[in-house]
């Protein structure tokens, strides 16, 4: 699928710029972006929540399902579980169940969870639910918006190993943003840069990483932190 | 696919907030304005959606045809409607707000001998509440704060949680029988002097010291809980500045907000008031208008009552402005 | 239900409430003929033996009155209250479906007519539909749509912008399902809840009504109407009186203290039940000599809330100077605490027991008071995550950094506010003199973190506690911070305790790194060792669950299964045990020490 001349203007404001991005099948694009890049809007706008200018082209609205940063506030607190995750389904009562039961189970959670309530799940497991929630509409194309930055560093592993699960195993394809270049790397197979509204980069993500073309991509890379820069500290007299 | 659905409501981009202060003012005065207009237009409306004749309806059964036809013309009823619109706007602005059916005094001069006594009694038990209220609040809050002082805070709650729940004219009926009637201290009604206001202000201002102080608290609470009162703290700030200056200035964002509203329902409750103390404002005769039905009188006070509940509202939003600078952003 | 009655408050509400029910329900057949009754013989008398309130002009005895008046006073005000309710959230609903243009005119005078306070929308109202109880309730049913319209706008407004609503609309679920099955759900709650605090202010406001002669007319009678007739009397015979007002503010204090009480109660709904141990005495530990050379040196830090919840526990900290030493742990491992212990910052009812804390050479808790302010405020810098809310809207941005000078140092107001641009200007904010002029929100995120870190510099720190300081900020000014707070310390020689989630960040800033796990240091280590030379299993498979820009792509990231226990529920043993692949029965009984571990570094494992 592919996005053309993509813009979307708030009042004065254009939060997305003319952005056009390929997204080829069973691929996963990182959209890469600092605050206010347009990134999550441009997310919004191409799963049909923001009204825009310029064509998604190659998939229908239903083919397009977004997961939200923040787990808690994309579950209906008077929902369980299991209703929630069975709410894109189109399928006979009897067989719901069982569907329910094998998205649960794709996205590694214990069955028994479809009774609880969203606020009985940690952050991890919440965030599995609104991808299973996701998959059950069998979508042509996964929308994942910082889904990894309101989770604590132990659980973002196990989420992005999913991810990639997803792909490997389903053929996934998967627009995938996140302001951590680090972690787009990883679970992306195109990286595409935003800065100000408008794509600055695009590339394979090792390409873009080893050899950005763009001055900003290169000033995000170079801020990313490492672990092994850190120095011991200096004598000091005092 | 191309086009969208309904549009959330976009959230506002940061660099489009930075309006200037002239056109805040502007937006808030031309809504006052489009207010007023149609205060006006609904107070004109009044009469008219009287079931049947008003005329006929104030004066009895009982009155001449005639009568009740040259009150008719008098008040240009058989008009066109527009053309009345027109004259009743045009006798407002110049202060002629018709006369009354039964004493055949004007109205504009009722209300202006009467209005000054609603207004004193109204504004002095704002300003009592409001110094009662912010301190009190404030003093609650901090003793309260993270669930500390259990007792002061149930203490608190409840008393104030009763006295909003009272209603003022009970309030004005007790206080007359006891401090007036009973002990004999202050006069039961009328206005003669300083000490006839006591009793109606006390009775006016209870419940919005109550409610502002709930209020109060609240934002006080909240204050105490920010990042930069932490800080403020960690700085190890003298507590009256810590408090005078750090917290109070936020708090009164909210809590002005709510005196405003609570301003225009009292100067609503002062009407009962009015009536329990005999007081000679325009809530007295307002009520008298309506079981009388005399008409353009109840027209005249009512558009004057709605006329400053609009002035209120807009000298507290316009007080806002200049308190809480992110006010004006704050607005949709 | 339970929960409501278990506060006085709630208690005493729910008992007004449900006996004005019973009396509206029973009080008409038992007491009506008595209310009816005309007995010449006894006509305006005060209260007497027969009739406790008295009767009125017709020898009516009114204390039956006042229990048959019950009936219609709350008839009527559920009938204006259902009216008013109706039509609001009619209203309210309204926008949702018209076109943007009506839709803001109709919000418009909502807006508009919700400061209009309800008497005079009743009066203008009983104007038109005359005197008596129709014109009263349609007149009070009219100023209680407002706030009804009001909230039920406002609410489906912020359920309909909520997330779980767009997934439901990209699955596809039909704007009838959309509306049945997530938006009414998350508003019925909080429009019942006004529903009874406006059934109240209608009962209330009726009964003003009906009191100013505007309401309820003869023969009917309900409390208003019957405080009517008795204020005129109220010279003579103040008793009669008393029966109505005492009637109405029962009610309405009722129904107000049931609204509180079950406002109260939705809002606990979802907090989180506290257990009820007490907290375990502290281990005496040896605390050595203080070292001298310190800038903070921290023994044995607990710290505790009531309900067994320990969310720090036996922390041992040494900083020097010019160190910068991270902080490092997942939420809830007790990192944020520790810093606001060592600031004096735990919030009420924390409570703190520490060996030794020691900041500067003296103990904190041993000066006097005077005195540790001044420490405190001078000597000790703190920065805290959020930039957006760690300087006050309210006041200009050089005046809050000027005030450090003026409270502790003793400068005159222009040599402060001279000093607070010097220091603006040392941070690298450009215009110094200009921003300090300026509110906070006329300053972006990072410049405003730098403005705290210029108040910090204010006085001369020698300690600079950074609280997740980064957190909020996009990657390239977290950059600049990090290089501003590298700086600093530099310069100053002082210390910098820098709190993270961050291992990454942490590992690229500082000189030592410590790891927290449910409240403990598991790993003191320098920073070199970090990426490769971690000990402890945890601090390893953090490591290893981070992806950075050398990750392998073709292999899965190491994840740790399981979560880290709340601080209420630590087990005796080693906290990580749960998920860790080393663990062994040793470890779930027994706590490993924080013990040396090759040079420079500590480690609290078993199995290393």
């Amino acid at each position: 699928m592919i996005i053309k001349n993509l813009t979307v203007r708030f009042g004065a404001f254009t939060a997305v710029d003319d952005v056009t991005l390929e997204i080829p099948d069973g691929a996963i694009v990182g959209l890469v972006g600092e605050s206010g890049s347009g990134k999550s809007t441009l997310a919004r706008a191409v799963s049909g929540l923001v009204p825009y200018s310029g064509a998604v082209e190659g998939v229908d609205r239903r083919g397009v399902q977004m997961v939200f940063q923040d787990p808690l506030t994309s579950l209906d607190p008077r929902m369980t579980v299991g209703a929630s995750v069975a709410e894109g389904l189109r399928l006979p009562r009897a067989a719901r169940q069982a569907e329910v039961e094998r998205l649960l189970s794709l996205v590694s959670l214990p069955v028994s969870l479809a009774g609880r309530y969203s606020r009985e799940l940690s952050g991890g497991q919440r965030q599995r639910v609104a991808i299973a929630r996701a998959l059950g509409a069998r979508p042509t194309l996964l929308v994942a918006d910082e889904i990894t930055s309101a989770l604590d560093v132990s659980v973002q592993g196990a989420v992005l190993n999913l991810i990639r699960a997803l792909r490997e195993e389903f053929g996934l394809t998967m627009l995938f943003i996140s302001h951590n270049l680090a972690v787009v790397r990883y679970v992306s197979d195109v990286v595409a840069v935003m800065h100000r509204g408008r794509l600055v980069e695009t590339g394979p993500a090792e390409r873009v990483v080893a050899a950005p073309a763009h001055d900003y991509t290169r000033s995000l890379l170079e801020a990313v932190p490492r672990l092994g820069r850190g120095r011991p500290a200096p004598e000091v007299t005092s | 696919m191309t086009g969208s659905p309904r549009p959330p409501a976009p959230r506002a981009p940061g660099r489009a907030l930075g309006r200037v202060r002239g056109g805040f003012v502007l937006r808030r005065v031309v809504r006052f304005a489009v207010s007023l207009a149609v205060l006006l237009v609904a107070s004109f409306a009044m009469i008219h959606l009287i079931p049947g004749d008003p005329v006929r309806a104030s004066l009895g059964p009982a009155a001449p045809v005639e009568l009740v036809a040259a009150r008719r013309e008098a008040l240009g009823l058989d008009e066109p409607i527009l053309s009345q619109l027109l004259s009743y706007m045009r006798g407002v602005f110049r202060g002629d707000f018709g006369t009354s059916f039964l004493s055949g005094e004007p109205v504009g001069e009722i209300i202006a001998s009467r209005l000054p006594n609603t207004l004193g009694l109204a504004l002095l038990a704002t300003v009592v509440a409001l110094l009662v209220a912010v301190p009190l609040g404030m003093w609650a809050a901090i003793r309260t704060e993270n669930g500390r002082n259990r007792g002061t805070e149930a203490a608190f709650t409840s008393a104030t949680g009763t006295a909003v729940a009272v209603p003022e004219f009970l309030y004005s009926i007790a206080l007359v029988a006891v401090f007036a009637i009973g002990l004999g201290w202050f006069p039961p009604a009328g206005q003669a002097g300083p000490v006839s206001y006591v009793l109606p202000i006390l009775s006016l201002a209870i419940s919005p010291t109550a409610m502002i102080a709930r209020i109060s608290r609240a934002e006080t609470l909240r204050e105490l809980g920010t990042d930069y009162v932490r800080l403020a703290r960690a700085k190890r700030l003298p507590a009256p500045r810590l408090y005078f200056r750090h917290v109070l200035p936020n708090t009164l964002t909210a809590t002005l907000t709510v005196g405003g509203l609570l301003l225009s329902a009292l100067i609503a409750g002062s009407v009962l008031v009015e009536y329990v103390f005999a007081w000679p404002g325009l809530g007295l005769r307002i009520v008298e208008s309506i079981t009388q039905k005399d008409y353009p009188v109840a027209q005249g006070v009512i558009l004057v009552y709605g006329a400053i509940v609009l002035v209120v509202n807009l000298l507290v939003d316009l007080l806002l402005g200049v308190l809480d600078p992110t006010s004006e952003l704050k607005e949709t | 239900m339970r929960r409501l009655l278990r506060t006085p408050a709630g208690l005493a509400g729910t008992v007004l409430v449900t006996a004005m029910v019973v009396l509206a329900v029973a009080g008409p057949p038992i007491w009506g003929a008595e209310a009816e009754r005309i007995d010449s013989a006894s006509i305006l008398q005060g209260a007497t033996a027969a009739h406790p309130l008295g009767t009125d002009n017709l020898g009516r005895d009114i204390l039956a009155r006042v229990l048959v008046a019950g009936r219609l006073s709350l008839t009527l005000a559920l009938l204006a209250t259902l009216v008013g309710a109706t039509a609001g959230v009619l209203l309210g609903a309204l926008p949702s479906v018209l076109p943007r243009r009506g839709a803001r005119l109709v919000t418009g005078s909502v807006n508009a007519l919700v400061a209009f306070p309800g008497l005079l929308l009743a009066m203008f109202t009983a104007v038109i539909a005359g005197l008596g109880a129709r014109g009263a309730v349609i007149g009070i049913g009219t100023a209680v749509a407002p706030g009804f319209a009001r909230l039920t706008q406002t609410l489906a407004a912020s359920v309909a912008g909520a997330d779980y609503v767009s997934a439901a609309r990209m699955l596809g679920v039909s704007r009838w399902r959309v509306m049945t099955r997530h938006v009414l759900p998350n508003i019925a709650e909080p429009l019942i809840l006004n529903f009874t605090q406006a059934l109240g202010g209608a009962l209330l406001a009726l009964a003003g009504m009906s009191f100013l002669g505007l309401g309820v007319q003869p023969p009917s009678f309900d409390w208003g109407r019957l405080l009517f007739d008795g204020f005129g009397r109220i010279y003579a015979t103040p008793a009669v009186a008393l029966g109505p007002a005492a009637a109405i503010a029962l009610a309405g204090i009722g129904f107000n203290l049931l609204g509180d009480a079950l406002a109260h109660a939705a809002a606990r709904r979802t907090a989180p039940p506290g257990t009820d141990a007490e907290p375990g005495a502290p281990r005496p530990v040896a605390l050595g000599e203080p070292d001298p050379d310190a800038v903070l040196e921290v023994r044995d830090l607990t710290v505790a809330f009531p309900g067994g919840v320990t969310p720090v526990r036996g922390l041992s900290l040494t900083i020097a100077p010019g160190e910068i030493v991270g902080l490092v742990g997942e939420s809830g491992s007790g990192k944020s605490l520790t810093a606001a212990a060592i600031g004096g910052l735990v919030p009420y009812p924390g409570e703190v027991r520490a060996g030794r804390l020691r900041l500067c050479g003296a103990d904190v808790r041993e000066l006097p008071e005077a005195e540790r302010r001044r420490l405190l405020g001078t000597s000790l810098a703190m920065v805290f995550q959020n930039p957006m809310a760690a300087l006050n809207p309210a006041l200009k941005v050089g005046g809050q950094l000027a005030e450090v000078a003026v409270v502790h140092q003793g400068a005159s107001r222009a040599e402060a506010a001279a000093r607070a641009v010097d220091r603006l200007d040392h941070v690298r904010v450009p215009e110094p003199a200009t921003r300090a002029r300026q509110h906070p929100h006329e300053l972006s995120g990072g410049m405003r973190q730098r403005a705290v870190i210029a108040m910090g510099l204010m006085g001369a720190p020698r300690l600079i506690v950074a609280d997740e300081p980064t957190t909020a900020l996009d990657v390239t000014v977290q950059r600049e911070i990090l290089r501003l707070l590298r700086e600093v310390t530099a310069e100053t020689g002082a210390a910098t305790l820098f709190i993270s989630h961050d291992i990454a960040v942490v590992g690229e800033l500082c000189h030592r790194v410590v790891v927290m796990y449910a409240g403990r240091v598991v790993e003191e280590l320098p920073v070199g060792e970090l990426a490769s030379g971690a000990a402890h299993p945890y601090t390893r498979a953090l490591v290893a669950s981070l992806p950075d820009m050398e990750t392998d792509r073709s292999l899965p990231l190491a994840s740790i299964p399981g979560r880290q226990p709340p601080p209420a529920e630590v087990p005796d043993g080693c906290a990580f045990a749960a998920r860790c692949e080393l663990a062994t029965a040793r470890c779930a009984a027994e706590r490993p020490p924080l013990i040396p571990y090759g040079t420079a570094r500590r480690v609290a494992c078993w199995e290393v």
